[in-house]
């Protein structure tokens, strides 16, 4: 659970914003070379009181660290802090002095409160333009001390989102594949962690193999596939009893499994004597719908964010190819037409651009707007696959697998520029990561 | 990687796609020498028989010791059986028709070079195409089940076209 603060547990304050503010920053400039700088200082803490995560002091620190961590891995800014900053008093939290930040461009400062005990914890969360002496933002949130870095990655949100003007990201999860072992004997576990890669936890021990996890977009549960009792099978698993079911019973194999916008649906894809058509079928169970018919692989599938098309890749042509169709499987169009396969497509959440994995000769990650045109790649791994959009469409997170005996693949994340590009780090290595939405 | 600058760095990125485009534009696997080399003999995989009358008839080392191979080759996302593939499901056919209380598995898989879902849904199409051809040759499909592993359990480690080759495969294997 988060809540915003109520603003009168914030400091008294004014509310007055600015009226146009002149700090920003630009999620389409590519040249790398436009970090903002942030002064990021801990997050002092009227009188340091114990929680179960540590006392209000070690917090101001934490939080203060997952907000400059945040921001820097988005590529958009160069933070300091809260190492090499100074020591912040309460008092200055809402009163900052400018004149002692020389050399930044803009101030994140904030504090942490408790009552002590379990009860919960208040951070408050301040942005200011240090050239305008003027504050650009303010954020209070209410969580539970085991929730801590959600409030950082609360913060480091509303900044990101008041100085690009997207929307924010970094309050979400991911689910993957762990994967350990000798490449032809893969040990593949289904896990979750957040988008920065804390607080993982692996979901199964890895004696069956665990394939393309997505999670629900209530974040209650999780659909993946597992070869438990040697086939291939669809499961949901709730992750709040632990239990899974099958999402359709069938003796043909069922993959790919991907849910509706509205958590109403899933997606599948499955062979009948070898020949693999998309299906849909109630989250909670029924009778499947098919909606592709034709000779050949038709496989994956996402949903537009309204809910009225899907795309889909297919063989049909003779090689991977991206297709449109609506939800009730008509009007299949072929988007795809740039030369090379095409694979894995994913609508993106705001609807303006289609990602993919784009094979000619390599693997890369690449996007196109949906009516086909517009190609763009990404990235320039030897076998880059399986693009997932984060919640504000602007960053990707995809599997990058080497080459060789050893085989070894690891979750990546680039933005679509192109030029932020960065592993993602998970305790064994990974593959399928996929993407939640912002967290509820 | 992928650390250029706009615009010479995509204008280079395009340049450098069409030509990797150009280069696979043909089909490379057909210009390579047949997979069946590295098929193993009978003699490489019927190991140490429990006696010396020979495996037990009807096991897998029997299956083994008596099959032209125990698995067929596919090019790259093709599926189709060709005359070598029919010697081989012949041989596995004919054991099948001597030990009529046997069921078997096919086990399909793809090489590394492809997307895995599309793998999965490729390595399940050549079990079915070995499946088909062993029911075609009087075998009961009842007593034939299918997986696929798409690329989860590649046989060679390389990543190179000859290991590719060895990966594409259909593995029959008894279910004992």
């Amino acid at each position: 659970m988060i809540r915003l603060a109520s603003f009168v547990t914030l400091l008294a304050l004014a509310i007055a914003a600015p009226a146009a503010a002149q700090l920003s920053v630009d999620v389409t400039d590519d040249s790398g070379s436009n970090s903002l700088k942030v002064a990021v200082p801990a997050l002092p803490t009227g009188q340091s009181v114990s929680t179960p995560a540590g006392t209000t002091d070690e917090l101001g620190v934490r939080i203060a660290q997952v907000i400059a961590d945040d921001l820097r891995n988005s590529g958009l800014f160069a933070p300091t802090g809260p190492e090499g900053t100074r020591t912040l008093s309460m008092a200055e939290v809402t009163a900052p002095n400018y004149a002692s930040w020389g050399g930044y461009e803009a101030l994140v400062q904030g504090f942490v409160r408790s009552a002590g005990g379990e009860g919960d914890i208040t951070v408050g969360c301040y942005l200011y333009d240090i050239a305008l002496k003027s504050e650009l933002t303010r954020q209070g949130y209410v969580v539970a001390p085991r929730d801590w870095r959600r409030a950082a990655h609360k913060c480091a949100d509303a900044i990101y989102a008041r100085l690009s003007g997207e929307s924010p990201f970094f309050d979400s999860r991911i689910a993957y594949i762990a994967e350990s072992g000798p490449k032809e004997r893969r040990v593949k576990r289904l896990a979750i962690m957040d988008s920065d890669g804390a607080n993982h936890r692996f979901i199964t021990n890895g004696q069956a193999i665990a394939l393309t996890p997505r999670f629900s977009p209530d974040y209650g549960s999780l659909v993946y596939v597992s070869y438990v009792q040697d086939r291939v099978r669809i499961f949901v698993y709730d992750i709040g009893t632990g239990k899974q079911r099958l999402v359709t019973e069938s003796t043909n194999p069922t993959f790919a499994p991907r849910w509706s916008p509205d958590g109403r649906s899933i997606l599948f894809s499955m062979a009948i004597a070898g020949n693999t058509d998309i299906y849909r079928v109630p989250a909670t169970g029924g009778m499947p719908v098919r909606l592709t018919t034709s000779p050949g692989i038709d496989v994956g599938g996402s949903y537009s964010p309204d809910g009225t098309r899907i795309v889909f890749e297919s063989d049909r042509s003779g090689s991977q190819q991206v297709y449109v169709m609506n939800a009730d499987g008509s009007n299949q169009q072929r988007i795809s037409h740039g030369g090379g396969r095409y694979a894995t497509p994913e609508w993106s959440p705001r609807g303006d651009l289609i990602a993919f994995t784009k094979i000619a000769g390599d693997f890369n990650i690449a996007v196109m707007t949906p009516d086909g045109n517009n190609e763009r790649i990404l990235t320039r791994g030897w076998q880059d696959e399986a693009p997932t959009w984060s919640p504000n469409g602007r960053v990707l997170q995809f599997f990058r697998t080497s080459q060789g005996s050893s085989g070894v693949s690891q979750v990546w994340q680039v933005d679509l520029t192109g030029v932020n590009e960065r592993r993602i780090p998970t305790p064994l290595s990974g593959s399928d990561p996929a993407w939640g939405p912002l967290l509820p | 990687m992928s650390r250029f600058t706009a615009p010479v760095a995509r204008s280079l990125m395009i340049a450098s796609a069409v030509i990797a485009l150009a280069a696979c534009s043909k089909k490379a696997p057909e210009e390579l020498p047949p997979a069946p080399v590295e098929t193993p003999r009978p003699a490489d995989t019927a190991t140490a028989p429990a006696s010396p009358a020979g495996p037990v008839k009807g096991s897998q080392q029997d299956f083994l010791a008596s099959v032209a191979a125990d698995k067929i080759y596919f090019d790259t996302d093709k599926y189709d059986i060709d005359t070598q593939d029919q010697d081989v499901l012949r041989s596995q056919a004919q054991w099948l028709a001597a030990n009529p209380t046997v069921r078997v598995t096919v086990e399909g898989h793809a090489d590394e070079r492809g997307t895995r879902d599309y793998n999965l849904a490729l390595g399940e199409r050549r079990a079915n195409a070995a499946k088909n051809y062993l029911a075609s040759l009087g075998v009961d499909s009842a007593r034939i089940t299918t997986i696929s592993y798409g690329k989860e359990r590649p046989a060679a480690l390389g990543s190179d076209e000859a290991a590719w080759a060895q990966n594409r495969r259909a593995v029959t294997v008894t279910v004992q």
